[in-house]
């Protein structure tokens, strides 16, 4: 059922919470060195995806590939290394930014030069903040960047983006649009990115996957976004459904 | 002090009393169980220790240490119900730390092997040993709360367990520990410390009873701090699974 052209592989996977059946049998595959956006209603289980992938949680019934390999048969440090993570909460440690920018390798017992960390700042359009700002000063946006910034210090094949555009203004949110894209084209990165922006989704993503409920009810090229199949999907294209 | 000294002394019992009945405060009731459990429960323990003291059979010396460890335990358990095997990790930290002190008092002849001494100081160190415990739990569970997206933050970015808790684990530690700290900072200055107080009553000379008074203090010190990281260091890893994830953390996730 592996398959080498496929970043990340879903087979009828299943998880649920305090009772709750958050992920019902997701059955897909994420192409590698494409970008793919994952769109749906709050609550219909895409941070939860994000996270079976990073392997901070496990599903409770299916097989889930990473680059063709069970996920299991990770060490679970190899493949967070590997899927990054930029959560929406953005969630920083106390303390400056450098010292969140480098938490990654801190984390492996090894530092990170300060050009690199320029480097990484400027990346994410973020070259006029200084290195030793507290992130308790920086904007909800800022945050969002340095989240982003940080999680590609561990240089992630996979990249798992979830809404981080959301609290950005539209410069900054073209910048992290025109980053995703330079990541994807001259790195090769495979890029799955929650977002609720249908257009971001039609102009950025290669490959679009619907979820609602915690079930996959349309996936394809982004284009069918302008035509979906599924009533349900209609609906939310027409912004019937939040 | 004769019985007769302990029943005219209950006006310190009734004094409170008549004090609530008369401004409607409610307390009548939990101040006489207060004042009976305290008579029933010390007059106990007096015969049960003089029936100790008498026979200085090491048996009862160690069957009173693990009956103050079984109440210690049970004590602070609650408070770390969240913690899987709490009870066993309360036990092996206060038998640790109840051998540890004794240990060094008796192996370097410090105090004498008889009940009259190893009872009180065991009292002292496994009491304050579950008051850190229940400090320690205490504040470590709602670190552990609060913190949860720092502790996934690191462990999505490759970090293990050990790493992700901590600055919680060391948080808890020092909460927990400060207040033993801090109170013997202002001890001689705020408050006489009781035993110390109880000795120079019963007509101990007031610098040997100061001098024992510090021995007790930092066995106390060492108590504090060996039980909130021996209990932080047993309980952390329980928080996590073989796959290096938190235990429960999906429950706070509504998405």
């Amino acid at each position: 059922m592996t398959d080498p052209d496929n970043a990340m592989r879903f087979d009828n996977i299943n998880f649920s919470a305090d009772g709750v059946h958050i992920i019902k049998n997701i059955t897909g595959s994420i192409p590698e060195r494409n970008i793919t956006t994952l769109v749906g209603p709050s609550g219909a289980g895409k941070t939860t995806l994000f996270k079976l992938c990073n392997g901070l949680y496990s599903p409770d019934s299916g097989d889930l590939f990473i680059k063709g390999k069970p996920i299991e048969r990770y060490e679970p440090v190899e493949l967070r290394r590997n899927v990054g993570i930029a959560l929406q909460k953005a969630t920083m440690i106390s303390g400056t930014v450098q010292k969140n920018l480098e938490l990654p390798l801190k984390l492996q017992g090894k530092e990170l030069e300060e050009d690199r960390a320029r480097d990484l700042l400027k990346m994410v359009s973020l070259s006029d903040i200084s290195l030793h700002k507290k992130t308790k000063d920086l904007s909800g946006g800022q945050r969002q960047k340095l989240s982003i910034a940080r999680t590609l210090v561990n240089q992630p094949n996979i990249l798992l983006l979830d809404e981080i555009t959301s609290s950005l203004d539209s410069i900054s949110r073209q910048d992290i649009e025109e980053l995703i894209a330079k990541m994807n084209n001259q790195y090769g990165t495979t890029i799955l990115w929650i977002t609720h922006n249908l257009q971001q989704a039609l102009s950025i993503g290669h490959y679009t996957w619907i979820m609602m409920d915690g079930e996959l009810v349309e996936t394809g090229e982004s284009s069918f976004l302008r035509n979906p199949q599924n009533e349900r999907v209609k609906q939310f294209v027409r912004g019937e459904i939040e | 002090m004769s019985f007769l000294t302990l029943i005219i002394s209950l006006l310190f019992v009734i004094i409170p009393l008549v004090l609530s009945k008369t401004l409607n405060l409610g307390l009548e009731k939990d101040t006489i169980i207060a004042a009976v459990r305290s008579i029933i429960q010390l007059l106990a323990v007096g015969y049960v220790l003089q029936f100790v003291f008498n026979s200085e059979n090491m048996i009862y010396i160690i069957l009173m240490v693990v009956l103050m460890i079984v109440a210690a335990t049970h004590n602070a358990q609650g408070k770390g119900a969240a913690i899987k095997g709490i009870i066993w990790k309360l036990v092996i930290t206060f038998i640790f730390v109840e051998v540890l002190t004794q240990a060094i008092l008796l192996g370097l002849n410090i105090t004498p092997a008889t009940a009259q001494y190893i009872i009180p100081i065991s009292g002292m160190v496994v009491g304050n040993s579950m008051v850190l415990a229940i400090l320690f739990l205490n504040r470590f569970t709602s670190e552990i709360e609060d913190h949860q997206d720092e502790t996934e933050l690191i462990l999505s970015l490759g970090g293990t367990p050990k790493q992700a808790i901590h600055t919680q684990l060391i948080t808890s530690i020092q909460a927990s520990t400060i207040p033993t700290i801090e109170s013997q900072k202002t001890i001689g200055l705020v408050q006489l410390p009781g035993m110390m107080s109880g000795q120079i009553i019963a007509g101990a000379d007031p610098v040997q009873a100061v001098l024992f008074q510090l021995l007790v203090l930092f066995l106390l010190l060492t108590t504090a701090v060996v039980t909130s990281i021996m209990l932080g260091y047993l309980s952390y890893p329980t928080l996590f699974n073989q796959r290096m994830q938190l235990v429960g953390g999906a429950s706070q996730d509504p998405e």
